[in-house]
């Protein structure tokens, strides 16, 4: 198959599909490249390198459009650029399906396959082919450098000579990964970085970037993020409510504010009061990436950056990924290249467009003259749901002592009862046997008592030594054949001399044991 | 009569001897700790020798140093796998000893009351003794010779079938005779009945007849056991060989032998509480045996076992940074202590951070497995405790499970019909990844399927714990 890239005709757009590197792979696939002259200009990439990665440069959109037989781009295609597909072909771009129905309309009577890069399925088998995440990772780095470009002053604190410069505090609204990329450059600036999401599932990865998580005091069972695919939802009213008084408070410390929160198919919803833009200090930055979907901030102007009356600058860039368009069109065009080879499962330059793969059928929008947009649900959630913390219950000092001692009573009152019994029992065997038995049987307690006391001790670690050497030492009984065998009938004698050999046996035995095994542990 | 200088010794014998325990509490004190032993058992020995004990010294000498020849040539010869087996059959003589002895007080006692009736003069250093008790202390006597023969005859059948399930010589699946418990309970009555005959009549026969029960007892309570409880059986038959040499010292009115019983007796239940503490089952259904008491069907294990060969561990170890190996009984079985250590010199010689382990039943003996890797030149103090090491599962790259099953059991904790439910384990599964070297699939010895095994992150190293290791060790660099 080729696969085709045209030079991008939306106004502004500087990535690219393919790149040199992509090509690569890609005819290692078994597929042959062409590209329009001139469409990796802006990017940085030169029709000669093309050449050099053994693609076929083609001097018009049409001959492109005519001779691939996959199209792959990164805009949504033109009413004119539709227009060209036809039964034969394969588009692969980004396109918005939910947004722009009459364009997928034409688009599938054209009878061409359309596959969608923003409809990827977030599973973890299409990561490699999320170009949604890896365009939001480069739009949320770009935000906070664009930040830095109209902020006045330093991220990091300093103590110079010319005096002490106080750190910037950002804050980053929304944690998805656009949110993350910037928390995480913000942080490495040296900012102090707080970070806000309506997951509270999504504060440990805020932690882990190096931000604060910013709760609110606000008491109600959250929406599962894995429920809507790891997508924010729609918050209740007394949640927002309590979501911007927080703000509110926030304002007039911040120094530069990032905000990104999007929800599926849906306005953006407004993180950003007129009030709080009001109350922050001049020469402070606002980064709206929602911008093309209405803003987090009203006051926020698509594609301009606005400076307010109290000196806030507003930026409303929605083209940040294509201001870096080197580094994103490498990533978009690895993501495109993932997307061919899971299409052309035998490497063999023939894509299978297998319907009943989770990825591919819900990446794609049309086929087969076929509207197939929206596509059935995954049969893989996209994130295990997560099971609800059980939080041990902290216990405060005054419980904690409370406690303490009611153990400790306890204990007391177990040792009481024990001596007690232990002494009446005594008390009574004192009563009925002779004194020469009590004699013994003291020792006899006390010898109990002693070797508990002493086997507690015992480490674990020789608790094989510690049954050889008892083993050895029980051997005391020769004592009892020994006094036994110097008198009465022949039978005491032999049954006494075969019991002192027989423990004779086991001291030697034992001890030599033990000594073996001890000398055997030593330290390293 | 008296004996002052035999006494003042029996004190100081039974001073070493409490030294000699309490000096097991750390490595280096326990060194010193056996020569308080080995002298306070001279000590007692010469004593007893030059004292009441004169009587035909010399043959009981040469009686001693045979028995030593015996004794010293086998410790010398015995493998450090081959422990428990020793340890158990070494019990089995102090059964033995302390019935033949009970047998003795018991003819001395009909001696002396012949010689009485005779109007006779006697002789002997016990049957003066003898001679002079009262009725009431004769009775006392006749209870405390019983019961010394009885727990001396259990010690005896109990620690020859052990020391035959650990050597592999009688088979270790626990078995019973038709009828089970009844049968051990019976015997016991008869034990009980025979006293009560044996307290009228005084006579040879009722002490036989306990005596034959008493040994069934002992080899039908072990039989019923499993090879998986072995440490609980083998610590509580120490623990019997200490009583019985107790009860012997009562009848003999000999304290050191009173002290030193109690001692080994006290020691012995102690390991025995915590063997069963660390299989979170009680005492009891160890004693009688066999898992039992499971409140529903075990939970299904899904997923398969993925094999694994020796250049993926290898790869796996070579670019770990913590590793911890969990050895068990089938590590002993391969003699494969000595792998496991060069293993671990070469890990460590690369300045990786590598830890043992060891769960307080893995093995066939209290302690089994820190004696066999103290033999393998395994330092001591990488040697941990499972109470140490377990939180520390989380921050290791690579678990290694050698020849170990039910203490690395998940099911323990997530299932709670199974047989082992809330018996604590070493939780190797939270480390990144687990390798277990295993002889094949199938059960353990208790025969509980275990869900490790299906784990993601675990992986399956078939084959003999030895062959493996030799296989792995010269791909480590």
């Amino acid at each position: 198959m080729k696969i085709g890239t045209p030079k991008e005709i939306f106004e502004g757009e500087n990535r690219v599909a393919m790149t040199p590197d992509s090509a690569l792979a890609l005819q290692k696939l078994g597929h042959s490249c062409l590209i329009e002259t001139g469409a990796g200009e802006k990017a940085g990439f030169s029709d000669q390198l093309y050449r050099d990665a053994g693609v076929e440069v083609v001097d018009s959109a049409e001959a492109l459009y005519s001779g691939a037989d996959i199209i792959a781009k990164v805009r949504p295609p033109s009413d004119a650029e539709v227009a060209r597909l036809n039964a034969s072909k394969t588009l692969i771009s980004f396109f918005y399906p939910g947004s722009s129905e009459a364009l997928m309309k034409t688009a599938s009577e054209t009878g061409a396959s359309v596959i969608a890069m923003d409809m990827v399925p977030r599973i973890s088998r299409a990561q490699k082919m999320d170009a949604l995440s890896s365009m939001a990772n480069i739009a949320g780095y770009r935000a906070v450098i664009e930040a830095g470009n109209n902020f006045g002053r330093f991220f990091t604190g300093q103590v110079t000579a010319a005096g002490k410069v106080p750190p910037a505090k950002v804050l980053v609204v929304g944690a998805g990964v656009a949110g993350l990329a910037a928390i995480g450059t913000a942080t490495s600036l040296g900012a102090i970085t707080y970070a806000f999401d309506v997951r509270p599932e999504v504060a440990e990865q805020v932690e882990s970037m190096g931000a604060q998580f910013v709760f609110l005091d606000f008491e109600e069972a959250q929406q599962d993020g894995a429920a809507t695919g790891g997508y924010a939802s729609v918050s209740s009213p007394e949640f927002a409510a309590a979501q911007l008084a927080k703000f509110r408070e926030l304002a007039p410390e911040m120094d530069i504010v990032i905000t990104t929160a999007l929800i599926p198919n849906r306005e953006a919803p407004e993180l950003w009061t007129e009030d709080m833009v009001k109350a922050m200090k001049p020469g402070s930055v606002i980064v709206d990436l929602a911008a093309e979907r209405g803003g987090n901030c009203k006051m926020t102007v698509k594609d301009e950056k606005i400076v307010t009356d109290n000196g806030v600058t507003i930026i409303g860039y929605t083209d940040f990924p294509s201001r870096m368009a080197a580094q994103s069109s490498t990533l978009y065009a690895t993501n495109i290249r993932h997307m061919m080879a899971d299409l052309t499962p035998e490497k063999d330059g023939v894509v299978n467009h297998n319907m009943d793969d989770d990825v591919i059928r819900g990446a794609t929008i049309a086929h087969a003259g076929e509207v197939t947009f929206p596509p059935p649900p995954p049969k893989v959630k996209a994130i295990a749901a997560q099971k609800p913390k059980e939080k041990a219950k902290e216990l405060t000092p005054e419980e904690k002592k409370a406690a303490e001692a009611a153990a400790f009573k306890a204990q007391t009152k177990q040792q009481v009862i024990l001596l007690a019994v232990g002494a009446v029992l005594l008390l009574a065997v004192g009563l009925v046997a002779p004194a020469s038995f009590m004699q013994h049987f003291i020792v006899f307690v006390l010898s109990v008592f002693v070797g508990f006391q002493v086997i507690w001790n015992v480490s674990h670690s020789l608790h094989t030594p510690l049954m050889a050497v008892t083993n050895a030492i029980s051997s005391i009984i020769i004592l009892g054949a020994l006094m036994q065998i110097g008198s009465g009938s022949f039978i005491v004698i032999l049954l006494a001399a075969l019991s002192v050999f027989m423990t004779g046996i086991n001291i030697f035995g034992g001890f030599l044991v033990t000594r073996r095994m001890l000398a055997m542990f030593q330290k390293s | 009569m008296d004996y002052g200088f035999t006494t003042a010794a029996y004190v100081v014998a039974a001073v070493l001897f409490i030294l000699s325990l309490g000096g097991l509490s750390g490595q280096e004190s326990a060194k010193r700790a056996v020569w308080y032993g080995i002298v306070g058992m001279a000590l007692a020995v010469f004593a007893t020798l030059i004292g009441p004990g004169s009587g035909l010294w010399l043959l009981s000498l040469l009686l001693i140093a045979a028995g030593g020849a015996i004794g010293w040539y086998v410790a010398k010869k015995v493998e450090m796998t081959e422990m428990p087996q020793l340890v158990a059959a070494m019990h089995s003589l102090v059964g033995l000893a302390a019935v033949f002895v009970g047998f003795n007080a018991h003819f001395t006692m009909k001696a002396v009351q012949k010689a009485h009736a005779a109007g006779e003069a006697i002789t002997g250093e016990f049957a003066q003794l003898v001679a002079h008790k009262t009725p009431v202390e004769l009775s006392i006597l006749s209870v405390e010779l019983f019961l010394g023969i009885f727990i001396g005859a259990i010690t005896f059948t109990g620690s020859v079938i052990a020391y035959g399930k650990l050597a592999g010589k009688v088979t270790s699946t626990a078995t019973k005779l038709p009828g089970g418990h009844v049968l051990n309970a019976s015997a016991a009555a008869i034990s009980v009945l025979c006293l009560f005959w044996y307290a009228q009549s005084g006579g040879f026969l009722p002490l036989l007849l306990m005596t034959l029960a008493a040994l069934f007892i002992g080899y039908h309570l072990i039989m019923g056991i499993g090879g998986a409880d072995m440490p609980v059986v083998v610590s509580m038959l120490n623990s019997y060989s200490g009583w019985a040499a107790a009860a012997i010292g009562f009848s003999l009115g000999n304290d050191l032998l009173i002290v030193v019983g109690a001692l080994v007796g006290s020691s012995g239940a102690i390991l025995s509480y915590i063997m069963c503490k660390a299989m979170n089952r009680s005492f009891i259904s160890v004693i009688l045996g066999g898992f039992g008491g499971t409140t529903g069907p075990a939970m299904e294990v899904e997923g398969e076992q993925v094999a694994i060969e020796a250049d993926g561990v290898a790869q796996a170890l070579n670019e770990a940074d913590s590793v911890i190996i969990i050895p068990g009984y089938g590590m002993a079985v391969a003699q494969a202590q000595q792998g496991v250590a060069e293993l671990v010199r070469k890990l460590r010689a690369k300045g990786k951070n590598v830890r043992f382990a060891i769960h307080p039943v893995a093995g066939r003996l209290p302690g089994h497995m820190n004696v066999l890797l103290a033999e393998a030149k395994v330092p001591y103090d990488i040697v941990m405790e499972m109470d140490e090491i377990n939180d520390d599962f989380p921050d290791t790259d690579v678990a290694i499970v050698i020849g170990s099953n039910d203490i690395v059991n998940p099911a323990a904790q997530e299932d709670p019909n199974s047989p082992i439910a809330g018996m604590p384990v070493l939780e190797c599964w939270k480390a990144k990844q687990v390798f277990v070297s295993k002889r094949g699939q199938g059960t353990g010895y208790s025969g509980i399927e275990n869900p490790l095994f299906f784990k993601d992150n675990t992986r399956m190293f078939y084959g003999d714990a030895k062959a493996s290791l030799d296989k792995l060790l010269p791909m480590i660099d």
